[in-house]
C-alpha cells in the first residue's frame, strides 16, 4: 500500500502543495520539448521526402553550431559567420545528395540508414579535425540573443524563466510556421509533398528528385543550425550534444515519422512528461530515469497506435 | 583453377542441401579451423591474441546474434549492447552464487537470462515494425543501461560500480581473472564461438531459419501460410539475445577482465549493427567479415601513420580515423549494398567459371 501511495498519490499532493515548482517543471519540460521537437522536425523533413531515417541529424546540429562558433573565433563577424554557416550547410546537403543518396537510390531503408551512420562518423571526425574537440561557448550575445532570467512572484513562491528559453520557444514557433507555409503554399513545397507521397509518381510528373533531396537536406541543415544555436546557448557547443538526437527519437515515433505536427506535439508530450516523471516519480526509482523514461512513454503509445499519433495509417497488402 | 566443382555429383537430397556442397569449401573450412586452433596459438603474440583475435571472435558472435534477428527475421534492433550487458551481469551473479561450478557453464547459461529479457522487450515487435521497432528496442537499451548503473546488487555492491572478474579455473587451469593467460582465453573463446556458429548454421538452414526468413520477406504472407508470428518473432528475439548475452559474458570475463556499465552503452549496439550490415544481412559468414572490418580497420588505420613515421598528433590520427571509417562505410555501401558476404559470393562465382567471364 505504501508503494501505491508513493506512486499514485504522493506526487500529486506535492504538485498541489507547491504550484510554483510545478509551473517551473512544466516550463522546463516545455522548453526541452520544443527543442526536441526541432530536432525531430529535421528528421521528419528528410524522412518524408526521401524515406531516409537520418541518424546524422544530431551531428548536423553539432556541426552547424561548431561551424558558426569556429568561424567567429577566426575573426569573422557574427552575422557573416551565420551566413557562411548556411552556405556550409548547403554544401553539406549537396555533397550528401551527390555522394550518398544518388548512388544509393532505390536501396532498402536499412542500407540508407546505415549510410547516414557513415555521414555521422565522417562529420564527427571532420568537425573535430577542423574546429578541435573542445567544448565552445555559443556566441549568443553577438547574435543578439537575450540572456538572464525573468522571475515571477506568486503561486506561493517564484518562477524563473530564462530569457534564452523564451527566445527559443519563439524562434522555434516561427520556424515551424515558416516551414508549414513553405510546405503548403509554395511551388517547391508542393513538389516536396508530392515526392513524399510517391517517388515514382513525382518523377513521372517531372519533379526532379535530386533537386528535392538537396532542398530537404538543406532545410534540415537550417533546422539543425537553429537547434544548435539554441542548445549551444543553453549549455555549450560540444560533441556530447549529438546524443540529444537520441532523445529526439522517442519524440519522432510518438508523433509519427512522417508528420510535422506529430513532431511538435510529440516533442511537447515527451519534454513535459520527462521532466514531470524525473521530478516527481524519479526519486522513487533512485533518480536518473530521464534517460529511458521518454522511450517507455513512446513505447506505451506505440502499442496502441503502431504508426505514432499522427503517422500515416499502415495499410498492408499482399 | 582449383575451385571447381566438376565431377562432384550429388546423389541424394541431403548432399545437395549441405551447408558446404563443394569439396573445396569443406577443405577450406578445415584449413581455417586448423589455423585458428593450432597455428594461431603457436605463432601469435599475446598482443595479437588479446587485442585482435579475442575481440574479433567475440564481436563476430554478437554480430551473428544480431544477424539472426535483423538479417534473418527482419527485425531491426538497437538493444544489442543492453542484451550483451544482461549476459555479462547474469554471468557475474551466477558465478558469485555458485563459485564451484565451471565458468564455461555459466557463460553459456547467462545467455538464457539474456534471452528472457530479449523476449520481454521483443513483445512489442508484434505490433510495431521497421524503424518504429528500432526505436522501441532503444527503450530496452537505455533501461538496461540504467539498471546496470543504478542497481548495486547487479555488480555485487562493488565500490567502483564495475564488474570485477574473479579467478575461475577449468580443470585446474585459470580461465578467467588476472592470472589466466591470453592463450587459454583465446582457446575458450574460439571453442565457444565455433560451437555456437555451428548451432546457428543449423538453425538458419532448418525449419526455424526458413520460418524466420519468410517472416522477414513478408510477415503478413507468412502468417497466412500458417506461421505463428508471435512465436517466430519471439523465438528470434530469444535466440538472438542468447547469442548476444554469451558474447557479452565472454567480453567481460574473457577479454576485458572487468568492466563498467558504459561498455554496454548504445555505441556498442551501433557497432554490432555496423558489422551486420557491412558484413551482409542474412549471412553468417558476413558477420565474421563485418566484425573483422569494423573492429580491425580502426586499429590498422591507427597503426598506419606510426609505421610510415608520419608526424601526426595522436588526436588528429583519431579524428582522421573517424573521417576515413565514415567515408569507407559509405563507399562500401555504394559499391556493394548487400555487404561483404555478397562480394565473397561474387568472387567465388568468378573463380568457378575462370578463365571465362561467365
Amino acid at each position: 500500500m505504501d508503494i501505491l501511495y508513493k506512486v499514485f498519490i504522493d506526487p500529486f499532493v506535492q504538485m498541489g502543495m507547491a504550484p510554483d515548482l510545478l509551473v517551473q517543471t512544466l516550463w522546463d519540460g516545455l522548453v526541452g520539448g520544443v527543442l526536441y521537437a526541432l530536432i525531430a522536425l529535421g528528421f521528419v523533413l528528410i524522412f518524408k521526402a526521401s524515406g531516409v531515417f537520418n541518424f546524422a541529424q544530431g551531428i548536423m546540429v553539432v556541426f552547424a553550431a561548431l561551424t558558426l562558433v569556429g568561424l567567429h573565433e577566426h575573426g569573422v563577424p557574427a552575422f557573416v559567420a551565420l551566413g557562411l554557416t548556411v552556405v556550409v550547410m548547403f554544401v553539406l546537403a549537396f555533397g550528401v545528395e551527390r555522394l550518398v543518396l544518388r548512388p544509393l537510390v532505390n536501396q532498402s531503408d536499412i542500407i540508407l540508414f546505415m549510410a547516414t551512420f557513415g555521414i555521422t562518423y565522417f562529420l564527427i571526425g571532420f568537425g573535430q579535425l577542423v574546429f578541435g574537440g573542445n567544448p565552445k561557448v555559443m556566441i549568443a550575445q553577438q547574435l543578439y540573443l537575450p540572456s538572464g532570467a525573468i522571475e515571477f512572484k506568486g503561486l506561493g513562491g517564484f518562477v524563473s524563466l530564462q530569457k534564452i528559453d523564451i527566445a527559443a520557444v519563439i524562434i522555434a514557433s516561427v520556424m515551424v510556421a515558416v516551414l508549414a507555409v513553405f510546405f503548403q503554399r509554395t511551388r517547391i513545397g508542393r513538389a516536396l509533398r508530392a515526392v513524399a507521397d510517391s517517388h515514382q509518381a513525382a518523377l513521372s510528373v517531372g519533379i526532379s528528385l535530386e533537386q528535392i533531396w538537396v532542398i530537404v537536406w538543406f532545410a534540415a541543415g537550417i533546422v539543425a543550425l537553429a537547434t544548435g544555436i539554441m542548445w549551444g546557448a543553453r549549455s555549450e557547443v560540444s560533441f556530447s550534444l549529438q546524443i540529444i538526437a537520441l532523445k529526439a527519437l522517442p519524440v519522432l515515433i510518438l508523433g509519427g515519422l512522417t508528420s510535422i505536427p506529430g513532431a511538435i506535439v510529440g516533442g511537447l508530450i515527451i519534454g513535459i512528461s520527462e521532466k514531470l516523471g524525473e521530478f516527481y516519480w524519479g526519486p522513487l526509482l533512485g533518480g536518473g530515469i530521464e534517460s529511458w523514461f521518454a522511450y517507455v512513454i513512446a513505447l506505451g503509445f506505440l502499442v496502441f497506435r503502431p504508426q505514432g499519433l499522427f503517422g500515416e495509417r499502415l495499410i498492408e497488402r499482399i | 583453377m582449383l575451385y571447381r566443382e566438376a565431377g562432384q555429383y550429388k546423389t541424394n537430397y541431403a548432399a545437395d542441401m549441405a551447408v558446404f556442397p563443394i569439396l573445396q569449401d569443406r577443405i577450406g573450412m578445415a584449413v581455417i579451423l586448423l589455423v585458428a586452433f593450432i597455428v594461431f596459438p603457436l605463432v601469435c603474440t599475446d598482443f595479437m591474441l588479446n587485442a585482435v583475435l579475442i575481440p574479433f571472435l567475440i564481436f563476430s558472435l554478437a554480430a551473428i546474434g544480431l544477424n539472426l534477428l535483423t538479417g534473418y527475421t527482419g527485425l531491426l534492433s538497437l538493444g544489442t549492447g543492453g542484451f550483451m550487458g544482461v549476459g555479462a551481469y547474469a554471468c557475474l551473479k551466477l558465478t558469485t552464487f555458485f563459485p564451484d561450478v565451471d565458468i564455461i557453464v555459466w557463460i553459456i547459461a547467462s545467455g538464457f537470462f539474456s534471452a528472457a529479457i530479449g523476449v520481454l522487450f521483443g513483445l512489442p515487435s508484434l505490433r510495431i515494425k521497421g524503424f518504429y521497432l528500432a526505436v522501441a528496442t532503444l527503450a530496452a537499451q537505455f533501461f538496461l543501461e540504467w539498471c546496470f548503473i543504478r542497481v548495486p546488487w547487479l555488480f555485487n555492491n562493488s565500490v567502483s560500480g564495475a564488474i570485477e572478474v574473479p579467478l575461475r579455473t577449468l580443470m585446474g587451469i585459470p580461465v578467467t581473472g588476472p592470472t589466466a593467460t591470453s592463450l587459454t582465453r583465446y582457446l575458450v573463446v574460439l571453442s565457444i564461438v565455433v560451437a555456437m556458429t555451428w548451432v546457428a548454421s543449423n538453425i538458419v538452414h532448418g525449419r526455424i531459419g526458413r520460418m524466420w526468413m519468410s517472416v522477414r520477406d513478408m510477415d503478413l504472407a507468412a502468417e497466412l501460410i500458417g506461421i505463428r508470428l508471435l512465436r517466430a518473432k519471439l523465438l528470434a528475439f530469444a535466440v538472438s539475445s542468447f547469442y548476444c548475452g554469451v558474447a557479452g559474458a565472454m567480453m567481460v570475463f574473457l577479454w576485458y577482465g572487468g568492466a563498467e556499465a558504459d561498455v554496454f552503452a548504445i555505441d556498442q549496439s551501433f557497432l554490432v549493427l555496423f558489422m551486420v550490415i557491412i558484413g551482409g544481412l542474412g549471412t553468417l559468414i558476413g558477420s565474421f567479415f563485418g566484425a573483422a572490418l569494423i573492429y580491425i580497420l580502426p586499429i590498422a588505420l591507427r597503426a598506419v601513420p606510426a609505421t610510415f613515421g608520419l608526424p601526426i598528433r595522436p588526436a588528429a590520427a583519431e579524428q582522421l580515423t573517424f573521417v576515413i571509417v565514415g567515408a569507407l562505410i559509405i563507399l562500401f555501401l555504394v559499391m556493394e549494398p548487400n555487404g561483404l558476404a555478397r562480394l565473397w559470393q561474387i568472387g567465388k562465382q568468378k573463380l568457378r567459371v575462370w578463365p571465362f567471364p561467365y
